[in-house]
């Protein structure tokens, strides 16, 4: 009894952040039935991530911009842009991949920090100065793609990012041995860290939740992780992209909740005036949170562009859009400092299953855009109404 | 049939927590331009509100009559359409518009369907002439001086066949020339029979123009001063006023000792290019260790400002003068940097810039010192708990947790989470800007003898505050400022009530 009113409580606190993983269930099972299980075999699911990789981490990054009451429409463009100059870079100066992708990701630094000049020194909004740059790396992509057309690229350790695996090392029951390997790696981990943390909370006398609870918490998460661990490595394994959009995560994350500098970001998004007055240098934030987006947003670039294995003159259009939706979904507020990184993950995942499995049911995209846009809508009403009871 | 144009009877009005108006009665003859005295928070702008209809019939109890008849005014513009125009100290003009378009804004003259624009200017033109304004009605509000615009109101008021007009304060943001201008418009409309109900805190003004005073002081009427029997004079204003006795509420400190100089400004003057006017004006002021220094004043007389102008200027005011921080020259660019060397400012206005109001209790004490609970920019939050709940024990800041986000508690209680935050800097000068605005007696109390327990423990303070009391019974020696000037020091033995708001009204 005492368990299921701990469980309540916890549901009841935490709804917010539970209403997402509960509709991604929902929208994972619905597609699963309909499609007779063909949504969650593992080469649709291998496929869905990779193919969301280049939006994920632009979401990631629009979380922190729309955190600090900001937003971002530069980002599809300059991806698009800063993925063709890599392509140049590669192509046609033949300069190998592990020397242009860290300079491209400096480009998107700069390019990122100019936004944040804009905003933070000049005072422009963030929606027009954004805009601005939109144009502008529009007609950049334009520059740099017009004389050739679509640029090539035939490194296939760079085209690996988009679309290769990590190595497999043998098989076990059409399982990749690596892939597995990491799987329980991040399990292991995931208890260790658990259990670390509840040890040094209990070290100072603080309520920890009970140890029934702790451990269905723990054979819980762990399921799942095993779970999409055992789907993945049933195909190919993990590739690449999922790889790098974990880290991306995962550093993120932790940046966001664990440091000084994320706290700082939270607090210039929750009442800018008080985070002044708290010693917090408002313009210093909104340069790092600008130049983190432009390196993502350079990040995302690389991945759209190893995916294609060439440049495009249309790289990059509505990326802004797809990653603005997602951390919206995510549950991040307009009217600033709440949200968070894992949430715009999930926000994105949502709105690649929606795709994908419409995809497989053959849903036509007039439908597909509608559909999409009714659980945009839906996610924020959702959002709003737990936000006013909870007030 | 009463000769009274205006009649108030037993107004109460509560807000949450706080009764604001109690019984208050209040009655204006035609033809009389009224005064509406007290102190800050004694009820003046809530009873203004009751009338005009901000707060509407059934929000308060009590009658509103009007020319005789009972009012119920559910919204402003019901009493707009009785004939009762209210003229805020913030003016409600358009700066992007002409002068004639804000003069009919919501009043447009029509022809058909579309507005009839010709003939608006030429009503506008005859509204400045009323109101002595000779300037194009062409012009753009935002090319006008406060005075002028001030002017556009009345004659915006005037357009609505206005026959209760209501100033909040109008002369506060106005030059000598300019408010002697308002003045004598108000004469002049009087005789056109105009009624004018006016708030003002300069008793200079009131006692120039008055023909009667009503005084209220803690939400309820005190009196009504007659000027035709000579009873306005500014002593039986201001005794009117304060004149409630300062109660123990003050815990007593017993022994006093203070240590060197900490804080130390010389011909200090603070610029706003926003308004285009100085804000502090050659202050000078010394604070020691173990004091506390109240400087009193009334609203809008620069003391928010000089002390933000102190704490690493955040307004981007220019600064002028010396401030020395333990006798060393300083230049601070940045809150931070204030912090930083020891400074610690509670604002006024805590749900605007002092608090995170979505955030919880426990990162909103740490938000000033993040680097108190953090190694190496990795924050230990089981160390945030741990000092948010000792904070939470020390200063009893009444919660089930320190999850609590800070936006659902009381007023006191986000005071001491504000309190909890700077303390939390470990600061040697704490500045605390009104610090019991809008809290309950028993939350006041324990503020009060927390900031006597900091002091004894070698903490200076520089308390702002608007009740006259709390200055009187917390500081060891008391500043008075008046519209960014300092206009008299004063040791507390040498201190009371009348001098402090002769001082203030200067």
């Amino acid at each position: 009894m005492n368990f299921f009113n701990e469980a309540k409580s916890l549901t009841k606190v935490n709804i917010r952040e539970y209403g997402m993983y509960i509709a991604l269930f929902v929208i994972m099972l619905t597609f699963s039935i309909m499609t007779d299980g063909l949504f969650m075999s593992s080469r649709n699911i291998s496929n869905m991530l990779d193919a969301t990789g280049y939006i994920a981490v632009l979401a990631v990054g629009m979380t922190l911009v729309i955190v600090i009451r900001h937003i971002d429409l530069s980002v599809g463009f300059s991806a698009g842009f800063l993925g063709a100059i890599e392509a140049i870079f590669m192509s046609q100066l033949g300069v190998p991949f592990y020397i242009t992708i860290p300079i491209i990701l400096v480009f998107g630094i700069v390019v990122g920090m100019l936004n944040g000049f804009l905003v933070a020194q000049i005072g422009i909004p963030s929606f027009v100065a954004s805009l601005a740059g939109m144009l502008i790396f529009r007609g950049a992509l334009l520059m740099v793609t017009e004389k050739t057309g679509t640029i090539i690229v035939k490194d296939d350790h760079f085209n690996a990012i988009g679309n290769g695996f990590i190595p497999s090392l043998g098989k076990v029951g059409g399982l990749n041995v690596l892939s597995l390997i990491l799987g329980a790696v991040a399990i292991l981990l995931f208890i260790l860290i658990e259990i670390s943390n509840r040890r040094k909370k209990q070290q100072y006398n603080f309520e920890v939740i009970s140890n029934s609870m702790f451990s269905v918490k723990l054979v819980f998460v762990s399921a799942i992780i095993a779970y999409v661990t055992w789907i993945i490595a049933g195909y190919n394994g993990f590739s690449w992209t999922v790889v790098i959009m974990l880290l991306v995560v995962i550093v993120y994350q932790i940046l966001s909740t664990k440091t000084v500098l994320g706290r700082h970001i939270y607090a210039v998004g929750s009442n800018p005036e008080a985070a002044h007055l708290s010693g917090i240098s408002v313009k210093k934030i909104t340069y790092i949170v600008f130049g983190s987006m432009g390196m993502l947003s350079a990040l995302s670039g690389i991945l759209y562009t190893a995916r294609l294995q060439s440049a495009t003159t249309t790289a990059g259009t509505l990326f802004e859009l797809d990653a603005i939706a997602a951390a919206y979904v995510g549950g991040v507020s307009a009217a600033g400092g709440v949200g968070k990184v894992t949430g715009s993950i999930i926000g994105a995942i949502v709105m690649a299953s929606l795709s994908s499995g419409m995809n497989l049911l053959g849903v036509g995209i007039s439908y597909q855009y509608m559909i999409r846009g009714a659980v945009l809508a839906a996610a924020v009403i959702f959002d709003v109404m737990t936000r006013k009871k909870r007030s | 049939m009463s000769d009274y144009l205006l009649e108030m009877k037993g107004i109460s009005k509560e807000f949450p927590g706080v009764k604001a108006l109690s019984d208050v009665s209040f009655k204006v003859k035609k033809g009389e331009i009224h005064f509406l005295v007290g102190e800050n928070g004694a009820g003046k702008s809530t009873l203004m509100k009751v009338l005009s209809g901000v707060y509407p019939h059934g929000s308060y109890s009590g009658d509103i009559v009007f020319e005789g008849n009972v009012q119920s005014f559910a919204k402003i513009s019901d009493s707009v359409k009785t004939g009762i125009a209210i003229i805020y100290q913030e003016l409600a003009l358009f700066p992007d518009l002409t002068v004639y378009e804000n003069i009919f804004a919501g009043n447009e003259i029509k022809r058909g369907s579309f507005v009839d624009w010709n003939h608006t200017i030429m009503r506008a033109k005859e509204m400045l002439r009323m109101v002595k304004l000779v300037v194009n009605p062409e012009t753009l509000i935002k090319d006008l001086g406060v005075g002028k615009q001030q002017l556009v109101e009345i004659a915006k008021a005037l357009s609505k066949q206005v026959k209760l007009l209501i100033l909040d304060e109008p002369t506060a943001a106005l030059n000598e020339d300019d408010s002697e201008n308002l003045l004598e418009l108000l004469r002049e409309l009087k005789k056109q029979g105009i009624t004018c109900i006016m708030i003002s805190h300069k008793l200079k003004e009131v006692i120039a123009v008055a023909d009667k005073a009503t005084v209220l002081r803690d939400g309820q009427t005190i009196c009504t001063l007659d000027g035709s029997k000579g009873e306005i004079t500014e002593s039986a204003i201001i005794k009117n006023m304060v004149g409630r006795e300062i109660d123990d509420i003050y815990p007593k400190r017993p022994d006093k000792k203070f240590g060197r100089t900490i804080l130390e400004l010389k011909d200090w003057s603070a610029y706003d290019p926003n308004l285009g006017r100085s804000v502090v004006k050659k202050v000078d002021l010394h604070i020691k260790q173990g004091e506390i220094v109240g400087i009193a004043g009334l609203m809008g007389s620069g003391r928010t400002e000089l002390a933000q102008s102190i704490f690493g200027n955040p307004k981007s005011y220019k600064l002028v003068g010396d401030l020395l921080l333990d006798g060393k020259k300083s230049n601070f660019k940045h809150p931070q940097d204030a912090i930083t060397a020891g400074i610690a400012y509670v604002t006024e206005d805590r749900k605007g810039d002092g608090l995170f109001l979505i955030q919880d209790i426990k990162s909103n004490i740490v938000a000033a010192n993040l680097h108190g609970i953090s190694k190496r920019g990795f924050i230990n939050e089981n160390e945030e708990v741990k000092i948010s709940n000792a904070y939470k024990q020390s200063l009893n800041i009444k919660t089930p947790s320190v999850e609590q986000l800070v936006g659902k508690l009381s007023g006191g209680n986000q005071q001491k989470v504000s309190l909890g935050k700077w303390l939390f800097v470990g600061p040697k000068l704490l500045i605390l800007d009104e610090p019991t605005r809008g809290i309950d007696v028993g939350a006041k109390f324990e503020i009060y003898t927390l900031m006597n327990k900091l002091i004894a423990e070698g903490m200076s303070i520089i308390m702002i505050s608007s009740e006259l009391g709390e200055v009187l019974g917390m500081s060891d020696r008391v500043y008075v400022m008046a519209e960014g000037r300092m206009t008299g020091e004063l040791a507390i033995e040498e201190a009371d009530q009348e001098k402090i708001m002769q001082l203030a009204t200067q």
